[in-house]
């Protein structure tokens, strides 16, 4: 919305806006704010069961390691276990599954949209049905056979299968973007003399960037918190961070390092802050590429 | 004012598509699903009318490091692997995995109804039934969830649209925390904070002065804490769709309107609403989908007592010591077929709206 | 931090052997590759392995949760992707219900002079695992809350539920017991531990066809009940790192826990003033007069897979005697109850041991037991809250259990 609505706006109205978002921000970011405060105290004041004020105060990290804060975490996470492989992994897994997903899924949804046939409507129903498959049962089934490929516990399969998996998301998110491109834009670039994918790749590649951009959030996104497919299909030494993360809780028998996950989390969140202020840019300069169609 | 109607539908009919094109661009997407989700799917399903051949028992002597000596069954794996060479899927079961007590429990519900005192206890023992009690949480948390964290969603969005532009960047990002989260973590944390030691679970008892209010005690209570992480994990979801949807809104559209003297909230109901429109239908689409799904909450805050969902019947059946492929296959098929029946009213929406644009 | 220690100064001791490491394990040729869960104790296990690669062996070990749903498709094929699996009693039923792992007696006449007698675990005479690590939960109990309520060392689960009421009553502690009831895993174990204490048998003998639907299985339930009155009202979320939090915070008098944990309690890091000072750690208690603690004894070991070649096999085998070998015990005593030759049970161990040595039971290993688990963790919740009839509670697992059974063919 053009900035010209908002000077218009009157106070009260301004207020109810500001009041909401800071309750809306509290309510989002305080359990984060409260864990990244945490993550440089022991486990037995930030998960304490006598009161919550050892977590702000820290009488059980001052005993232990002398200080009110400690790196403790962090260190036992990154040095000890080796979060920095895990990190490489998951780097190598998200940007990939973000890129390929993209280029396949742009590609369909762009198709899906334009088609105006029968098919193309149930091809996006076929693709929905097969998104409601849970994934535990999807990649049990996948345990065999990658054995018997010889595929298991690398990282291309782990790549391959959450794109798959990510397919039908993909396909109908960006399918509905393209939906609000209008067609006179690239039909008239047909018109010109264009083949299809001239078309596409001169007049619409150019205006699809939010619908992308956003899309790509979500790939991305998916790839990075994924547990149940990364879990079951990489080895050790490939494995992402969120399996990582969860093998430093420990099992039923075991006490794990509540610490180191909760250390390792923290340090994972970082570089999803620095992608959201590059997405949010993105964005916000989707707006003149939306006035293009105006 | 009139509402608009949806503006790609004004837009002209132009040529569709013609079919070697259309698939040009889209094989990849197709070959990656059919080879990643079809098969599976397919084998999911195969499996789920099958049962295991009968297990060939034999009484062994069972040594072990404490208490000695014992006599114990075992699988006669030679005489049980000859059985499964002749007949590797197993006995065909036809339906009989998803009638039986884990799933559909039709006899037991015929001997519900056979025989009771009355609507309180035919509920009572229905829900006694594991998938029943799974379907009703799963069923509720779907039913409030989806609206509430699209309403929240939305909100957000408009809100956040009309900020400064310096501030939006943070605020985008510090929305987005609860879906990005890992809710292996996030729910850990959250459990911990609200457990009566914790500040979310002292403030509580301090507010209501209620020394023993536990979030996790009562099925109630668990059910509202379920729900209202539910609302809080998924609003970023249709935030971030709906907010990348505002920045399209065409301005002289909003412009014009407000000439002719439409408030701030007509604009709303007739301008941005059925421009989001079809974005709505696919954030309820895939909420819907998710929210059937529904497993993590579950675990991460310790609920099963009191909840419990289909998701998580399939994942029970799948980690324990002894796994139950067939079951959690019949549950996997009943859930998609759920989600199906959900979706059937936007299906049909979207295919009319469709059928509208076909030339 | 404690646990950071250990790992670095076990790290320290194979830096050092490392030179040496080769000549040790006497491996012509092969490939070791191992399965295993991931926790402290067993990723030694594999580290002190990997000490036997050399020019001609190769080692290598997959760590991961996930290693029980892995293990029988990555055994199944030809030749198997792991040669070691590292299991438990119950994980080791689905590899010896498929046939994936082979007889280790030529190995261990071979290979196994270090071995104790106890250590083999077999089957129908034959040696299909080597144990190395022994677990079970057992008493915790504060001697200073106990004392001040006049109270002596709980034997039973009578005296246990005596005992919390005295403490109760003196106003010492609101919620003195605890016990992991989270419905799931941690539920059906406790259910099998207070079982196994009366003596009766799951099933009926030489069937898959369930026996505990009598007034064994109904005493269980009431005794697991009865506790309830004395926890925390949350007690239905609390599992095993849950229980654990409570009672060091100082919250509890009485809990059966894992002595794996017994280390990171004894530890004097993050428990309130006095826990650790008053800990005492006892045998499991017995129950309903029984005379053997109402317990389930557990073990870790390895077995070798079938479908690898028999070189492979023997370097294997090698690989994994030396990464239990009475050496490696020796340099960390603390990190587990070892079942191996020469190991000094420390602080930490004293309440297994006790438990071993009282005539427990171990974890039953019947095809089916672990159908029975799954069984007793979902249909037990609604009696544990109050809002089901034992008698409902024992016929909705005798439900489940045979539906499970009938698909997986043994009834």
């Amino acid at each position: 919305m053009s900035s010209s609505v908002a000077a218009k706006r009157p106070l009260s109205l301004n207020l109810i806006i500001g009041g909401f978002i800071v309750l809306w921000l509290i309510l989002a970011a305080f359990p984060f704010i409260w864990t990244v405060w945490g993550s440089f105290k022991v486990q037995a004041d930030f998960f304490s069961r006598q009161s919550w004020w050892n977590a702000i105060f820290g009488p059980y990290t001052v005993q232990q390691t002398g200080a009110p804060f400690t790196g403790d975490g962090y260190y036992g996470a990154w040095v000890t276990r080796d979060f920095w492989r895990a990190v490489g992994n998951t780097a190598i897994v998200t940007v990939s599954v973000t890129v390929i997903s993209l280029t396949l899924g742009t590609l369909g949804g762009y198709a899906l949209a334009r088609s105006g046939q029968r098919y193309a409507f149930w091809i996006l129903i076929i693709a929905l049905v097969f998104r409601a498959m849970p994934h535990i049962t999807l990649v049990s089934g996948y345990l065999l056979p990658f054995f018997q490929l010889n595929i298991w516990g690398v990282l291309p399969t782990s790549i391959i299968v959450l794109v798959a998996i990510n397919q039908p998301f993909t396909l109908w998110m960006l399918h509905s973007f393209f939906l609000s491109i209008p067609k006179d834009l690239d039909e008239s670039a047909m018109v010109d003399g264009c083949s299809r994918f001239e078309a596409f790749r001169r007049v619409i590649i150019p205006v699809m960037w939010p619908g992308v951009v956003t899309t790509g959030l979500f790939s991305f996104l998916l790839a990075y918190n994924d547990f149940a497919t990364t879990s079951m299909l990489l080895s050790a030494d490939n494995q992402t961070m969120v399996p990582k993360i969860s093998s430093f809780l420990g099992s039923v028998q075991e006490a794990g390092n509540v610490m180191y996950a909760v250390a390792a989390v923290v340090s994972a969140t970082v570089p999803l802050f620095i992608l959201v202020l590059f997405f949010q840019r993105q964005i916000v300069s989707g707006l003149t590429a939306g006035a293009v169609k105006g | 004012m009139r509402p608009l109607p949806f503006y790609f539908a004004l837009t002209t009919r132009g040529r569709a598509v013609p079919h070697r094109t259309f698939f040009a661009f889209i094989l990849p997407s197709i070959v990656a699903m059919l080879l990643f989700i079809a098969l599976p799917i397919v084998s999911v399903i195969v499996q789920s009318f099958y049962i295991e051949h009968q297990q060939v028992l034999v009484e062994v002597e069972n040594c072990q490091p404490f208490g000695g000596c014992t006599k114990t069954v075992r699988v006669d794996a030679a005489a049980t692997a000859e059985i499964k060479a002749s007949d590797p899927l197993g006995r065909f079961n036809g339906l009989g995995t998803y009638l039986n007590r884990s799933h559909l429990a039709v006899d037991e519900i015929g001997v519900i109804f056979a025989s009771n005192t009355g609507l309180g206890d035919i509920v009572a023992r229905i829900y006694n039934l594991p998938f029943y009690k799974a379907l009703a949480f799963t069923l509720a948390f779907c039913a409030i969830v989806t609206p509430l964290a699209m309403l929240l969603g939305f909100a957000i969005a408009l809100a956040v649209d009309a900020l400064p532009r310096l501030t939006k960047g943070p605020v985008i990002f510090f929305s987005l925390l609860p879906m990005i989260i890992t809710p292996l973590i996030g729910s850990l944390i959250l459990y911990w904070m609200i457990n009566p030691q914790g500040i979310l679970g002292a403030t509580l008892q301090q507010i209501f002065h209620d020394p023993n209010l536990s979030l996790r005690g009562s099925p109630a209570l668990t059910w509202l804490t379920l729900l209202f992480y539910g609302v809080w994990s998924n609003a970023p979801f249709s935030f971030v769709v709906f907010y990348a949807g505002l920045q399209t809104v065409p301005g002289d559209t909003l412009e014009s309107a407000m000439i002719d003297g439409a408030s701030r909230w007509e604009r709303i109901r007739y301008v941005i609403i059925p421009h989001l429109a079809p974005l709505a239908t696919f954030v309820a689409l895939v909420q819907v989908m998710d929210n059937f799904r529904v497993f993590e909450p579950i675990v991460g805050f310790s609920a099963e007592a009191n909840a419990t969902s289909l998701s998580w019947l399939v994942y029970n059946d799948l980690s324990g010591d002894s796994q139950l492929f067939g079951s959690a296959g019949a549950t996997s098929v009943l859930t998609i077929i759920g989600i199906i029946i959900l979706l059937t009213p936007v299906l049909l929406r979207t295919w009319r709206e469709f059928n509208q644009k076909v030339v | 931090m404690k646990n950071m220690l250990r790992l670095s100064a076990s790290a320290g001791v194979l830096l050092l052997t490392a030179g040496t490491a080769f000549a040790d394990c006497g491996i012509a040729a092969g490939s070791v590759r191992i399965l295993s869960n991931d926790f402290d104790a067993l990723r030694l296990v594999n580290k002190t392995a990997e000490e036997c690669a050399s020019g001609t062996v190769t080692v290598t070990s997959n760590p991961t949760a996930e290693h029980k749903n892995l293990q029988v498709p990555a055994l199944s094929i030809s030749p198997a992707e792991y040669t070691v699996a590292v299991v438990a009693n119950n994980s080791i039923v689905p590899l010896l219900n498929d046939d994936l792992i082979r007889p280790l007696d030529d190995l261990v006449a071979q290979y196994g002079q270090d071995l104790m007698p106890n250590q083999l675990i077999k089957i129908d005479g034959k040696v299909m695992a080597i144990a190395f690590m022994g677990n079970s939960q057992h008493l915790f109990y504060r001697k200073d809350i106990l004392d001040k309520a006049g109270i002596a060392e709980p034997k039973s689960y009578e005296d246990i539920l005596v005992a919390a009421k005295a403490i109760k009553d003196a106003g010492l502690m609101e919620y003195p017991l605890a016990a992991s009831d989270k419905p799931g895993w941690d539920l059906a174990a406790e259910f099998v531990n207070m079982y196994l204490g009366t003596g009766g048998e799951f099933f009926t003998p030489g069937s898959a066809a369930l026996a505990i639907d009598n007034p064994d299985g109904m005493k269980t339930l009431e005794i697991m009940k009865a506790m309830t009155a004395y926890m925390d009202p949350d007690y239905l979320t609390f599992d095993a790192s849950g229980i654990q939090a409570e009672y060091e915070a100082g919250n509890v008098a009485i809990m059966n826990e894992w002595g794996s944990i017994a280390g990171a309690i004894l530890d004097d890091e993050g428990a309130a003033d006095g826990v650790v000072a008053n800990t005492v750690l006892a045998a499991a208690p017995t129950v309903n007069g029984g005379t053997i603690p109402a317990v389930a004894l557990w073990w870790d070991g390895f077995a070798i897979a079938k479908n690898i070649s028999d070189e492979d096999a023997a370097a294997s085998f090698q690989a994994m005697v030396h990464a239990i070998s009475p050496a490696t015990v020796a340099a960390n005593p603390d990190v587990a109850t070892w079942l191996v030759k020469g190991f000094e049970p420390g602080p930490a161990a004293v309440g297994v041991i006790a438990t071993a040595n009282a005539g427990a039971r171990a974890y039953p290993m019947q095809p089916y037991m672990g159908l029975l688990h799954t069984a007793l963790s979902s249909e037990l919740a609604e009696f544990m809250a109050g809002s089901e009839s034992a008698e409902q509670a024992l016929a909705d697992v005798k439900a489940a259990y045979e539906t499970a059974a009938k698909e997986g063919g043994f009834l």
